[in-house]
């Protein structure tokens, strides 16, 4: 980083000072997730107690059996593998679908010419402004319509498009060079030869930002499953969580346990995509 | 741009792979975003109860854009909602450009810190908010430390006057890590010149901090407070999971009165109005930002 050069003594304490603050504040904002975990492995009677115990006196593991169902003590099954297998899911045929229509009509946007392009262009910026909060009440009238309301197809079918992967794509596309797809032009090939076998593998990073990025919209989703997935046979884990949530507000600790199962997923996705994910995430604020 | 007539010697159009490559995006956004809309702005004039079926779509002329203003859960709802982003934004960018700059400075660990900071960004919403829901509630953690040190806090969720406030401040724990994350790719691009002429004029940290670091950030803290309004209209899934909105209306926001007017209530019409309305403050965010990208190219 550019600020290693500074050199001195005061600057020195200073950073050091600096090092130590900046660990302090950041350990008491994970705090919060670490009191969950410690508390997903204590007894119900346990979590309550002060000053806080951050290494459960006695652990029990029971806990995740009774949420997963594999312990005879479970309740019932709250089906949360299923969930868990529908949220993996929707979110691989939503990160799939929403990064091939992105790279396709980024490409176009980018490096094809055609009538209407720029019209169609800045139509898709303006409706970056359209929330799906917005549209719900009318999509949710559709599916009805096409009694697909308490199966998947709504929130597959919408989110296999989006707006800012189409538009961040169109930006890294804008990047490459024309005379690649020219020269390929000139001996021949068909213009999707040219996307697959050219374009796609140089535009990689930004696929990988924008997979990262589609997989935690997706994974994340609340409202619209709230909506849409009426049945419990169809949950994703965040209504899974609010439904388990709803049933078992006596025992906390196996609501942390839950919740500990439903955020793992995300966060190991998030520390091997890391680099791309943050890359994806501020490619908007740099270019503004 | 010369899209439309090619200029070049051997004349170039690409229609046919063009459309073939914008068609499949093209048709599901309409399908699912753009003839929605309309239908939202058309349903918002009506007095639509879904539970009567279709042959009960009635235009009512203007009528629940009067009504919503005489209606004290919508008011509320607005009221808490402008609450929350006039709360969250400048809480989460200032606490976020402190950070940032701090760790900027740090010795070691810069990475790991913003990586503990960003995990409650990526988090499921549903998880977190019952997490602190149980540390907010009367029995739990935060409430026997500081009856600890003599100091009785406000029953966060069931207290009116406090539950906004309980949500911003969890929100802001949210959203910090995201901020800081922006901006610290951004504090990577300040040429190190700036500061060494800063060191030469015998500047201090503070007067670095606020006559270097924040004028070169500023095009940053734009997009992040278009960004953060943006998110902050749209709360919805703190609200469901920790208050349902209540106790009674005080911790209702706009889409969280949709839902319940739409898929509650089936009031199709009238929650459409909200939805619209919920877009006109989205859309004059979008105006205000566009001004003022205009206003720094000039």
């Amino acid at each position: 980083m550019g600020t290693t050069a500074r050199k001195g003594k005061a600057g020195l304490i200073l950073r050091i000072l600096a090092t130590t603050a900046v660990f302090a504040i950041a350990l008491t904002f994970v705090a919060p997730l670490v009191w969950m975990v410690s508390a997903s492995f204590k007894l119900p009677g346990d979590i309550f107690e002060f000053p806080v115990r951050w290494i459960p006196k006695t652990f029990r593991w029971q806990n995740y059996g009774i949420v997963w169902n594999f312990l005879p003590e479970a309740p019932r099954d709250y089906r949360f593998a299923l969930a868990y297998f529908n949220s993996a899911k929707v979110t691989a045929i939503n990160v799939f679908g929403s990064v091939l229509t992105s790279c396709l009509a980024g490409y176009a946007f980018a490096k094809l010419r055609f009538k209407g392009r720029d019209f169609l262009f800045l139509l898709y910026l303006s409706a970056m402004m359209i929330p799906q909060e917005v549209v719900l009440i009318p999509k949710f009238i559709l599916f009805d319509r096409l009694g697909l309301i308490g199966t998947h197809w709504p929130i597959i079918l919408p989110y296999l498009v989006t707006p800012t992967g189409t538009f961040l794509m169109r930006q890294y596309f804008l990047q490459i060079p024309d005379s690649l797809r020219e020269s390929a032009k000139m001996d021949g090939a068909r213009e999707f030869t040219i996307w697959r076998k050219i374009m796609l593998p140089l535009a990689m990073p930004a696929v990988a930002s924008l997979g990262v990025l589609t997989f935690m919209w997706n994974w994340n989703n609340f409202l619209e499953p709230l909506v849409f997935l009426t049945r419990s046979r169809t949950y994703t884990i965040p209504v899974a969580l609010a439904g388990f949530i709803d049933e078992n507000l006596s025992d906390y600790s196996i609501i942390m346990a839950a919740s500990v199962s439903a955020l793992l997923p995300m966060v190991l996705v998030f520390l091997a995509g890391q680099k791309y994910f943050i890359k994806g995430l501020t490619a908007g604020a740099v270019k503004g | 741009m010369e899209a439309t007539v090619p200029r070049r010697k051997s004349p170039r159009d690409d229609s046919v792979a063009g459309y073939a490559f914008i068609a499949p995006n093209l048709l599901i956004f309409a399908a699912f975003t753009l003839l929605p809309f309309v239908f939202t702005v058309a349903t918002s004039f009506t007095d639509w109860d879904y539970t009567q079926g279709f042959g009960a779509i009635r235009f009512n002329g203007g009528h629940n854009y009067l009504e919503i203003w005489k209606d004290k859960w919508f008011l509320d709802s607005l009221k808490n909602t402008v609450f929350y982003v006039a709360g969250t934004v400048p809480v989460t960018i200032g606490i976020a450009v402190v950070l940032a700059t701090v760790i900027d400075r740090a010795v070691a660990g810069k990475d790991l810190a913003k990586l503990l900071l960003f995990i409650p960004y990526i988090s499921n919403i549903v998880a977190v908010s019952i997490v602190w829901t149980v540390l907010l509630a009367p029995s739990g953690p935060l409430a026997k430390a500081a009856l600890a040190v003599g100091f009785r806090m406000p029953v966060w969720l069931a207290d009116p006057h406090w539950v906004m406030t309980a949500i911003v401040a969890m929100s802001v724990w949210l959203g910090v890590g995201y901020a800081v994350m922006i901006y610290s790719a951004a504090l990577g691009g300040i040429p190190e010149e700036l500061y060494e002429s800063g060191d030469i004029d015998g500047a201090g940290p503070f007067q670095k901090f606020f006559c270097i670091t924040l004028p070169m950030l500023s095009h940053t803290t734009f997009f992040l407070t278009v960004t953060l309004i943006v998110a902050g209209f749209k709360v919805f899934g703190q609200i469901f999971t920790m208050t349902q909105g209540g106790p009674a209306s005080s911790s209702h926001v706009l889409v969280y009165y949709i839902y319940t007017a739409a898929f509650r209530f089936f009031r199709m019409g009238y929650a459409s109005t909200i939805s619209v309305v919920l877009f006109a403050f989205l859309l004059g965010v979008t105006v205000l930002q566009w001004r003022g990208q205009r206003k720094r190219e000039d």
